[in-house]
């Protein structure tokens, strides 16, 4: 299937190539399942996966569930290695980095996951959970942890009066917030959203939201948004990449996707994006 | 299939491999059946060396070990010597005994254990939850070896039931039919133990895996389609817990074997577990292997019966699906 | 003509171990009427999960119905006998559970599933009741039938398992159908396959729905009115186009205006701060008194932290709780 990449930026040019904080390469993920009954399944999860990110900017990968947007994210984080394709981070190639090296990356993109319930240990007091990568990265003392642990958990709004309030104890909103703070917590640059803002309620949604603008605006930082919400996307997103079966079939600027897709994918997931507009032609009912 | 052939090879490889366990420790052990007839002083010292040679104690072990196996693929199990008999018919009636005792009580064990731990799951926290937690908690107290000694002075005492053995004295001019009797009253007081040793424990488990199902939204669902009590228990609510169920039913074979061997020592049934201990003191070696190896075939058989039985109930480990 | 279902002063509350209660529901009273389509507005906390199940007295061991009545044909189904309510759960009123994967039990088959339901209200042969259960599903879906029908639940994808949920919900032939988030966890195409069924069925069998969703944009062009929760009690209610348009209640005005305008949106609106309520929902089991939504109100007064405002009619269709208009 043919897609069309029509990024604001041409990557193909050396001195452009900083401007893409995150570039992909027709990566490919396979998986081989075996089942308890000792028969294989293989599964091709990604398949020529290409596009890239602008440096400070925000792309959303939408798609329907089971297109490999999980798959991807956890790739990118370098959860997963690739099975053929390259990505390249901050002009760094990273897919086929050995594991030490991979340890010095990580750290600069952080991952955030969609359920709230289950991404954080519920035993763990606020201030545990947003100090705890820092002490496995072993460069700051105990004190020195717990200020930069305050200043995080001011920084997305939970009141310091709850920062030894067990997770658990936690709404859904609040506990995405100590997942955004966990996650900036070693400084990334960029911040990977794996449907981070499915579970939640509307309202709380537009809280998160705007959280999140104003961290990328504060400390530059660069969002993949992957959802399959195509609302929140077009709200949140510079970019929009939309994936189907492993592929991405079309990728360009927000506005002009939107108004003009190019995809049959791409149609689809708009009409299907329920609308608060939409008009009741049924008779009335007496 | 693979499936059920691995459990199969599984069930193979223990079997050797305990074979080979039992006979490393039985010889291993200090002293040899041939110890006791030294100190005999009826006994000429060139006979046990004699009988030593004979039944190939002066072999290195692998060698030994070796042999036995290929008697055993041809159906000789070797040798008691305190019996004086070939082991392969000593085992097999004694097996026989046992089999019929941990059968029985597994029935009635797990027939009791239903109905009591759904009517405990059902009425969690109220009063017959509580009177039933609170007996179990008891019995699960009490050592097996107490409830065994306990039976036996109840037989005693009060003099209803026999207080030993497997058939009376005067079996031989009873219709079948009467032996049939007597064969049941002789065994009451035996399963008696053996199911009040494993009759907390299964209860406990039902109790908690028909709760936890109690609570999931399919039983909440059903039960907004109209779906009648009765039916939402025994069809919806127990098949959910089998699961768990299903796995206990194998390991309980397991705990039942053990713990028949001990019933069947204090209450003189003439069972696997006399003659193992027996033999065990007797240093009889292959009676101390084949009495071993017995046991495990139940076992094996007892957890592949249980793995049949998951498989046959849940079409998700069927199909390869995560359990959940 | 009399609405269908009419409930009245509803007070459901749930009971901690420690004996204390935290209510749940207060004061909800509402119409449905044949053929209407009504929608349940809320996020979580507000009660709209517990009054699905409260409507057929399915609520867990902890909870009590403390006041309130619940009228249907001709029934107080709060006051009836248990035994009277059995004819009613799945063949006079359906309940579409959440998460369709658990609502479904995972070890039997969809066909005896489908057909425990039937056999629970109609008596009728073996053979005539699979005849009408491959009936019942063939209505969802119209390929495929006799395979779905001898499928296990986890052998279905999301959207298969809630398209079995609605078989089992219309197989008696309900006048209601309760659908409590029938489309939450699903895809957008999924999404609207699922409401297309509704569509479609509703007309079929003229159908009473009380669709209840966290998502406004669901509602349009598919509910006639919309009922708005907030901490267990209505804040409005009225027709749908008045409430997603021009929303009255202070809570439903702030929660329509959270909602990004998305692909209706403009370039300037795209990465714009949304307008958000402050704070959370409350917790209901320490309230205060006055109006729950006080805290967090952009229009609050005076009176609105000693008292909870009563239901005021803004029209024939249209009531608002809310100091602003009176009360």
């Amino acid at each position: 299937m043919p897609y069309r990449v029509s990024s604001t930026v041409d990557d193909s040019r050396e001195g452009e190539k900083m401007d893409r904080l995150l570039i992909v390469e027709k990566l490919a993920k396979r998986y081989e399942r075996t089942t308890v009954l000792g028969s294989k399944k293989e599964v091709l999860a990604l398949q020529e996966v290409s596009f890239s990110i602008g440096r400070g900017s925000t792309l959303a990968l939408v798609g329907e569930s089971g297109s490999g947007k999980s798959t991807l994210a956890f790739c990118i984080a370098c959860l997963e290695r690739p099975t053929s394709g390259r990505i390249v981070f901050d002009g760094n190639e990273i897919a086929a980095l050995g594991e030490k090296q991979l340890r010095e990356v990580r750290p600069q993109i952080q991952l955030v996951f969609q359920d709230p319930v289950r991404s954080l240990n519920p035993r763990f007091s606020a201030l545990e959970i947003v100090s705890e990568p820092l002490i496995v990265q072993g460069r700051l003392n105990k004190q020195e942890r717990e200020a930069r642990g305050r200043a995080l958990l001011a920084q997305v709004g939970i009141p310091q009066e709850k920062e030894s309030q067990k997770a658990d104890e936690f709404s859904g909103g609040q506990r995405q917030r100590l997942a955004i703070a966990r996650a900036l917590s070693l400084e990334p640059k960029l911040l990977v959203l794996d449907e981070a803002l499915s579970a939640l309620d509307y309202s709380v949604q537009a809280q998160i939201a705007n959280l999140l603008l104003e961290l990328q605006a504060a400390l530059g930082l660069t969002y993949l948004f992957i959802t399959h919400d195509l609302g929140m996307a077009a709200h949140l997103a510079d970019e929009i990449a939309v994936m189907e079966q492993g592929r991405v079939v079309e990728m360009g600027a927000a506005d002009k996707l939107l108004r003009a897709p190019g995809q049959e994918a791409t149609r689809r997931l708009i009409a299907a994006t329920p609308r608060l507009g939409a008009a009741d032609h049924r008779p009335q009912v007496i | 299939m693979r499936y059920f052939l691995r459990r199969l090879m599984q069930g193979v490889f223990l079997l050797i491999g305990v074979s080979i366990l039992t006979f490393l420790f039985s010889t291993l052990a200090p002293g040899n059946y041939f110890d006791e007839m030294r100190l005999n002083p009826q006994i000429a010292p060139e006979t046990v060396a004699a009988l030593r040679v004979q039944y190939q104690f002066d072999r290195p072990l692998p060698v030994r070990y070796g042999r036995w196996v290929n008697a055993l693929l041809h159906g000789d199990m070797g040798f008691s010597f305190a019996y004086n008999s070939p082991v392969a018919p000593l085992l097999w009636v004694r097996a026989r005994n046992t089999l019929l005792l941990t059968v029985t009580a597994m029935l009635i064990a797990w027939a009791l254990a239903l109905p009591l731990g759904i009517w405990s799951a059902t009425t969690f926290g109220r009063l017959p939850d509580r009177a039933i937690s609170g007996a179990t908690a008891v019995l699960l107290v009490i050592p097996d070896l107490v409830l065994a000694i306990g039976v036996l002075i109840l037989a005693v005492r009060s003099g209803w039931f026999p207080t030993g053995g497997m058939v009376s004295a005067a079996l031989e001019g009873l219709t079948p039919v009467q032996k049939l009797r007597d064969l049941a009253w002789h065994m009451e007081l035996p399963v008696l133990a053996l199911v009040l040793s494993a009759l907390p424990s299964l209860v406990r488990h039902v109790r908690a895996a028909v709760a936890e199902v109690l609570d999931a939204p399919f039983l909440r669902a059903a039960a907004s389609h109209g779906i009648p009590r009765t039916r939402l228990l025994y069809r919806y609510a127990l098949r959910a817990a089998a699961n768990p169920l299903i796995s206990l039913l194998g390991f309980s074979v397991g705990s039942l074997l053990s713990g028949s061997l001990l019933v069947e020592v204090v209450m003189s049934w003439p069972g696997l577990g006399p003659l193992l201990l027996e033999a065990i003191l007797a240093r009889d070696l292959f009676v101390v292997i084949g009495g071993v190896l017995c046991s495990t075939v139940f076992l094996v058989t007892g957890n592949f019966l249980a793995d049949v039985l998951i498989y046959w109930a849940d079409p998700r480990i069927r199909s390869g699906a995560p359990a959940r | 003509m009399a609405p269908l279902l009419q409930v009245q002063d509803l007070h459901v509350a749930y009971i901690s171990r420690a004996g204390r209660k935290s209510p749940a529901l207060e004061g909800v009273s509402f119409d449905v009427r044949t053929g209407e389509t009504l929608g349940v507005l809320g996020e979580s906390g507000c009660g709209k999960s517990t009054l699905a199940v409260a409507l057929l007295r399915l609520l867990p061991g902890n909870a009590e119905i403390q006041k309130g009545a619940v009228l249907f044909e001709g029934q107080d189904l709060l006051r009836a006998e248990p035994r009277a309510l059995e004819p009613i759960r799945g063949a006079r009123i359906a309940l579409i559970f959440q998460e369709p994967s658990l609502a479904l039990h995972p070890t039997i088959r969809i066909s005896e599933q489908v057909s425990d339901v039937l056999a629970a209200h109609e008596p009728a042969s073996r053979a005539a009741r699979r005849q009408k259960m491959l009936q019942v599903l063939a209505e969802v879906f119209p390929a495929d039938t006799a395979h779905i029908a001898d499928s296990y639940p986890h052998q279905l994808s999301g959207g298969q398992q809630q398209r079995v949920l609605i078989a089992m919900a219309i197989a008696c032939g309900p006048s209601l159908i309760v659908a409590d988030e029938p489309t939450a966890s699903l895809d957008p195409t999924t999404q609207q396959d699922i409401l297309g069924i509704f569509r479609r069925l509703r007309e079929k069998f003229n159908l009473s729905i009380i669709l209840i969703t966290h998502n406004p944009a669901l509602l349009a062009g598919l509910a006639d009115r919309v009922l708005v929760l907030y901490a267990g009690k209505v804040a409005e209610i009225g027709p749908t186009e008045e409430i997603l348009k021009s929303p009255q209640h202070p809570y439903t005005r702030a929660l329509m205006q959270s909602v990004p305008e998305g692909l209706e949106g403009s370039a300037r609106s795209r990465k714009s701060r949304l307008p958000v309520i402050p704070g959370e929902a409350p917790n209901l089991a320490v309230l205060e008194s006055g109006c729950r939504f006080e805290s967090r109100c952009a229009d609050r007064m005076e009176q609105c932290k000693q008292r909870e405002p009563g239901a005021m009619a803004l029209s024939e269709a249209h009531a608002v709780s809310c100091f602003k208009y009176g009360g």
